[in-house]
């Protein structure tokens, strides 16, 4: 099977890694090569989670075949290569979506079912892994909902070995667009009180993280629900050609521009009907936006913290507003409490997640939000991270030590560590 | 459009899966044949569950004609009276050091890449004839274009390739079947995957949309990407005693 050395990155670019390569098309050719390092999906994690250095990973993104589907039980069988916006291209106009996506569509499901992710509906659906029926390794092993390994497998880091093919459960209902109501929240209190009092099926809080003093945490409330009936024609994918120079994103431009999509809503709110893919996945239709950050790459800080600590959130955007560095992403979310694995990021509560041009100041900055993030209770998401340091870690994830503990004994050898677990010393089970 | 019914050949290499695809959300008939019988299977599944009408998968080796008639009758059965249309993506390369070594190794690389497939289509050539429409899409390679000294055995098996489809041509025009010759260049599948020195790479799904496109319009030889063309007709430019002392 053939090998070949490169040099490839997280989708923040920051972090880098060289090391060997496989790209298996095919059952056979997977097979060859599952024993040699961890799995790598599509690359969409912005960190280190995906990175393999010096040592071999298998690139699973041909490994994309839909092997089959039962309409009866709505029970879809996959290779894990597959991408998530490809299945609910293939399957809303039959009737039938994933029942969880992450915003973006070129996740695959291997990379869904790792980092068992989150989408829109988080509070009310679960994470992905909840819908996951079972889930074939490439060593041939079968895990289904309930066993050990399957718990460790689920937002498992790939360190269960390679997935080779898992069966969703998927959502039934005819589904070709999305019906949006927007709303304006003028201030951080007003803002959590909608989202707490949201009773729509999808719901996502786009924040202004340059707002300062009585507009601290001002925002919009995306709330959406499936609809059938006209589709709008899709739009052409579009491409960013060239790395952007420093100041497209500097502090003055991310201000104007954060006051006019603020502005774009009516205060008393609208509601609009949009493609599925426009709601779902609304930076993909940008191919390569993390280019728009210029060659130094960019962060994504994401954290979960607790219901009760408001006064959490409030000091975090304080520090981020006050900084500078917050680009137009800024998410903020209420979180329910679903999760399927020993290391699943999701946690009954609030997610804020903020990109940041990396420029001097942007680690410090992160490392003090996680220390708050930390004290708090809450945790960080391993998809987002690449500043966490191991000292971090303690008591973000309870299940940890144990987690390690049985994938140790599965792969002694410590084939399947990534750049992001030995950074973090994931695998100790000494906490 | 009405139905057609599509065999591949080497189904399951790289730019073959795109093309199945793409004939998928069609709503094509497809005869998926090659080796592996259980990535061909579940290929077919894929092809299938992505909008084909009816896709099977049969075994076809090039060094077995034995395997040739079933293929063809089964596409015949899907065919009916509608368009029966076929792509060739088969073919091997051992490295030229490895054929250095062992030279009854040529006889395998020529069987792949041109005498089994042009066998193949030998015996289906009637049953397009008889439709009276159609399409056969050949893949070549621009490696045919002039020997070199890094891969000439199998550039002489697609050389070969490309005269037996020009022939072909000549004979199914008449009958309103089309033939079409592709010569892709670096195209990013399993089989380039770890070569080096290689540039401008296509992906399977730009090559795949290319020469479907590009065939049913009736394009006779295509360089895809089309850039191709224009490197190739440098290439074959240079005079011999030059080309004779380089290694391109
Ligand atoms: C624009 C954007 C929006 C996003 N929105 C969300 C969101 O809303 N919610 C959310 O939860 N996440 C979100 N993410 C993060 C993203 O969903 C995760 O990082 C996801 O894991 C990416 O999938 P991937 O296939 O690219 O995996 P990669 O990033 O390549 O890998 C991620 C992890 O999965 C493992 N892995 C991948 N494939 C396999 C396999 N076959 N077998 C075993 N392990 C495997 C890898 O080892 C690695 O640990 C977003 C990312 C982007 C870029």
């Amino acid at each position: 099977m053939s090998w070949k050395t490169g040099t490839y990155s997280g989708w923040g670019r920051i972090k880098s890694a060289t090391g060997e390569l496989a790209r298996p098309e095919r059952a056979s050719a997977l097979a060859h090569v599952a024993a040699e390092g961890p799995a790598i999906g599509n690359r969409r994690s912005y960190g280190d989670a995906c990175l393999v250095s010096d040592h071999r990973a298998i690139d699973m993104s041909r490994m994309d075949k839909i092997l089959s589907f039962d309409e009866a039980s709505a029970i879809l069988h996959v290779e894990a290569g597959v991408p998530i916006g490809e299945l609910a291209r293939i399957f809303a106009p039959r009737g039938f979506l994933p029942a969880v996506m992450p915003g973006t569509g070129f996740a695959t499901v291997g990379g869904c079912i790792a980092m068992d992710v989150h989408g829109k509906n988080h509070h009310g659906a679960g994470s992905f892994g909840q819908h996951v029926t079972e889930i074939t390794l490439a060593s041939g092993k079968v895990l289904t909902p309930g066993m050990e390994l399957f718990r460790a497998t689920v937002g498992g880091l790939g360190q269960t070995g390679p997935i080779q093919s898992a069966k969703l459960q998927m959502l039934r209902g005819k589904v070709d667009v999305m019906m949006v109501t927007e709303r304006r929240a003028d201030d951080l209190d007003s803002f959590l009180t909608l989202l707490d009092d949201s009773t729509a099926t999808y719901t996502v809080g786009w924040i202004d993280a340059t707002a300062t003093g009585a507009a601290l945490g001002r925002g919009i409330l995306e709330e959406g629900e499936t609809g059938a009936g006209l589709v709008p024609p899709a739009k052409r994918g579009r491409r960013v050609p060239l790395n952007a120079p420093g100041w497209a994103l500097s502090a003055p431009i991310v201000r104007a521009f954060n006051q006019l999509y603020f502005r774009r809503v009516p205060a008393k709110g609208r509601t609009l009907v949009k493609p599925i893919d426009d709601f779902f996945f609304p930076l993909d239709r940008i191919h390569d936006w993390n280019k728009l950050y210029g060659k130094k790459g960019f962060h994504q800080f994401q954290c979960v913290v607790p219901v009760g600590e408001r006064g959490c959130i409030r000091a975090m955007l304080n520090a981020i507003a006050t900084s500078g560095l917050a680009s137009p992403l800024a998410v903020l979310k209420r979180m329910g409490e679903g999760r399927a694995g020993c290391m699943s990021f999701p946690m009954e509560g609030y997610t804020l997640a903020v990109d940041f041009r990396n420029r001097p100041g942007t680690r410090g900055l992160i490392t003090e939000l996680i220390a708050e993030c930390r004290a708090a209770g809450g945790r960080i998401y391993f998809a987002k991270d690449s500043v966490a340091r191991a000292a971090d870690m303690s008591g973000m994830y309870p299940e940890q030590a144990d987690w390690a503990a049985l994938v140790n004994a599965t792969d002694p050898d410590h084939r399947y560590e990534t750049d992001l677990t030995k950074r973090l010393d994931l695998r100790s089970t000494s906490k | 459009m009405t139905q057609e019914t599509w065999i591949l050949l080497g189904a399951t290499s790289s730019m073959a899966r795109a093309m199945a695809r793409q004939l998928a959300g069609e709503g094509a008939n497809l005869v998926l044949a090659g080796r592996d019988m259980a990535d061909l299977e579940a290929l077919a599944a894929d092809c299938t569950l992505r909008g084909a009408a009816t896709s099977v998968a049969t075994k076809f080796d090039a060094r077995d004609a034995a395997t040739f008639a079933p293929v063809i009758e089964r596409a015949e059965e899907l065919a009916g009276d509608e368009a029966l249309c076929a792509a060739v993506f088969v073919g091997s390369m051992p490295p030229q050091d490895a054929i250095d070594a062992d030279p009854s190794l040529i006889d395998g690389t020529v069987t792949d890449s041109f005498t089994g497939p042009a066998r193949f289509l030998q015996m289906l050539a009637p049953a397009l004839e008889a439709r009276e429409k159609g399409l056969v899409i050949g893949v070549g390679s621009v490696a045919g274009d002039r020997g070199r000294i890094g891969n000439y055995v199998y550039g002489a098996a697609k050389s070969g390739f490309a005269t037996y489809l020009s022939g072909l041509r000549n004979r199914l025009g008449r009958k309103g079947v089309h033939v079409m010759t592709v010569k892709p260049g670096f195209v990013d599948t399993a089989m380039t995957w770890d070569v080096e020195g290689m540039f401008l790479v296509a992906s399977p799904d730009q090559v795949a949309a290319h020469m479907l496109k590009a065939g049913r319009k009736g394009r006779n030889v295509l360089y895809t990407p089309f850039f191709w063309r224009y490197i190739m007709s440098i290439i074959r430019a240079v005079p011999e005693p030059i080309f004779k002392k380089l290694s391109v």
